[in-house]
């Protein structure tokens, strides 16, 4: 039975009129805050860049990433001596332009940032949610678990299940997704930990909440913030070994144009064509310094410690 | 302390358990089987194959395997690699020198430039100097290993020509294994030369390899300093008007220093994961380059083995910070 009286109503209109009001004034202090980290600002215009050309690729690319120019094969710079201006980064070792296979590359790298952050994000709160609200032999279950993946060193473990699942983007997507998650876990554990006694979980629960909403609809939001700063640090974490895996031959095959694949196919050429294996290693440098540099004012921003200091 | 100390151990005994369980079924899932590796391109006959099988143990029930596995772990033996036909423990016996060697080099590297940055960069917040050393850290945090020591390569070894590309000495020295590590051995070798042909191969290795926990380090000791700086006690040490030297070197250092212990330490398995690429990229003959080789080959023991032994040390490595930790921060120990 849910008769509402219309007093009730407004107050609820009300109340609901407030929590926008006040959802707002978050949004103002949280941009006021992250505003003020000029590296951050720089990060966050680099990284809307990126998606830009990764989502506009195909149209503003100067070539097919996978074509072969057989008469323009490792054809330098255009301001190097005997470079093309049709090439302005020049071409790989097959003849394929190095800008092309640059900005569709870019698409790869964020979508497995993409990928890989809301595997382990979304398995690792659900996982710590568990873990902290149930407590006992549930929590030191799943805790041992997670210590068992950290005593592993990231790259090696991905590399042995990128080999049981067979190397490939998708493959490699969930082993990084696997070996990051027990961050989250252990967040949102420790988060779990320190809010479930509080007055307002206390008043929830004694309004009759029941687990799913007590873990999911009140503690969780009151979670997010220090998940929010690891998850930008695990997607710069993704694009590393994700690149990483491409490189030692596990990841992207050939001939996607993911940039660790690019940089494992220009290896051999690093001596005599100096272009093949610079220009995609520094796509993968300034992409993830953007996002740590957005993660840093995310930081600054969502950690009341720091907006008092 | 004891307690504290049983209580870490107490932790760490079903964790060892659980890594192996891991190791054990990680290679079991690998795709083929080890027969038909063993056979490689010329075939195998279902009852040779069947014969392999059983010889290997891969016959047994699988707890019963897991249980050998187990007992052979208490008796020194991880088995025999497919391709070298060596016990898995000798070979890693043998390479391991060659890692901690590059690890060591990396850690003390990353250390002797990092404290003092992240102190410098602390004490002088704010200024250029600070945003210029932040700014640096920042780019080695971020940066991919891979492709940097590419770099060092064109630049060092391609266009100065200073550094060699791979290897651990030149080949124009011989001499017997006494430590494993190189740079000891080419001294005791006593021929002229050695010891700095061992340097200039382990330079890029160790620079390469030291550029993430450095960076790492740095940025932790800056924020632990400037944390220790605010505190009452360094404000009560500068009122009594002691040097700033003092107050820095004496007051907040070593305050600041705690948690920066647990950073270098937990940085043992950010080197381990970064001697894989590190070695395959110098061809350096370690145990990093020797795993990832094994898991291309599918050398079922060997991986087993390594992902054991590899996931001890980053265990025994946590629990001795753990422990130091609880030295040298009370609170810690009494929690």
């Amino acid at each position: 039975m849910t008769n509402t009286s219309p007093a009730t109503g407004a107050d609820t209109d009300k109340v609901q009129a407030a929590s926008r009001s006040a959802t707002w004034a978050n949004l103002a202090e949280f941009w006021y805050y992250f505003s003020r980290n000029k590296g951050a600002v720089i990060g966050l215009c680099i990284f809307v860049a990126l998606v830009t050309v990764a989502v506009l690729s195909p149209w503003i690319s100067p070539h097919d990433p996978d074509m072969q120019y057989r008469d323009s094969f490792l054809v330098p710079p255009f301001w190097e001596e005997g470079g093309k201006s049709t090439f302005i980064l020049g071409t790989d070792a097959v003849g394929r332009d190095i800008l092309s296979r640059l900005m569709h590359g870019a698409a790869y790298s964020l979508w497995i940032g993409v990928i890989v952050v809301t595997i382990s994000l979304c398995v690792g709160i659900v996982t710590g949610l568990i873990s902290g609200y149930a407590g006992g032999t549930v929590d030191t279950f799943i805790m041992r678990l997670m210590d068992i993946i950290l005593a592993f060193p990231a790259l090696l473990l991905a590399l042995v299940l990128v080999a049981i699942l067979g190397p490939g983007l998708t493959n490699a997507m969930i082993a990084i997704a696997l070996v990051l998650q027990p961050h989250f876990v252990r967040l949102t554990r420790a988060a779990v930990l320190a809010e479930r006694s509080r007055d307002y979980v206390v008043a929830a629960r004694l309004a009759g909440a029941g687990h799913f909403r007590l873990m999911f609809k009140t503690i969780l939001p009151n979670c997010l913030a220090p998940l929010i700063v690891q998850a930008t640090l695990s997607f710069s974490n993704a694009i590393l070994d994700a690149a990483a895996l491409g490189f030692l031959g596990m990841g992207a095959q050939p001939p996607a144009s993911e940039w660790g694949t690019m940089l494992a196919e220009a290896r051999e050429f690093i001596l005599s064509a100096w272009w093949v294996v610079t220009f995609p290693g520094l796509a993968i440098l300034i992409t993830v310094i953007a996002i740590n540099l957005v993660g840093d004012g995310l930081r600054d921003a969502l950690d009341p410690k720091l907006k008092r200091s | 302390m004891l307690r504290f100390l049983l209580g870490r151990l107490g932790l760490l005994i079903p964790t060892f358990i659980g890594v192996t369980f891991v190791a054990f079924t990680f290679i079991r899932l690998l795709p083929g089987d080890p027969a038909e590796l063993l056979a490689g391109e010329r075939g195998i006959s279902p009852e040779r194959k069947a014969e392999v099988m059983r010889q290997l143990g891969f016959d047994k029930p699988y707890w019963q395997q897991y249980l050998d596995y187990i007992l052979g772990i208490f008796q020194g033996d991880l088995g025999t690699s497919f391709s070298s036909k060596k016990p898995v423990l000798d070979e890693f016996m043998t390479l391991f020198p060659a890692t901690a060697e590059l690890a060591l080099c990396a850690i003390i590297l990353a250390v002797c430039i990092g404290i003092p940055a992240g102190i410098f960069a602390a004490v002088k917040r704010g200024s250029i100097a600070d945003q210029a050393i932040m700014g640096t850290a920042l780019v080695g945090y971020s940066m991919p290993i891979f492709w940097w020591g590419l770099l060092l390569i064109i630049l060092f070894s391609g266009v100065l020509q200073w550094t060699p590309v791979s290897g651990r000495i030149s080949l124009l020295y011989f001499f017997p294994q006494v430590t494993g590590f190189m740079l000891i051995d080419s001294l005791l070798s006593g021929e002229k030369g050695a010891f700095l042909s061992a340097v200039r191969h382990l330079i890029l290795p160790s620079i390469v390899l030291a550029t993430i926990p450095l960076a790492v380090i740095a940025r932790q000791t800056r924020s632990a300093m400037l944390e220790v700086l605010g505190e009452d006690y360094v404000r009560t040490a500068r009122a009594k008007g002691l040097a700033p030297k003092s107050v820095i070197g004496l007051h907040a250092l070593r305050n600041a220093l705690i948690p920066v212990v647990t950073t270098i330490g937990l940085q043992v398995g950010v080197l381990l994961g970064g001697a894989i690429l590190t070695e395959t990229i110098f061809s350096w003959p370690g145990i990093g380059k020797w795993l990832f080789d094994s898991i291309s080959r599918r050398d079922y023991f060997v991986v087993q083995g390594g992902l054991l032994l590899i996931a001890g040390i980053v265990m025994m490595v946590n629990l001795i910070v753990d422990v130091l930790y609880g030295l040298i921060n009370p609170r810690i120990r009494h929690n």
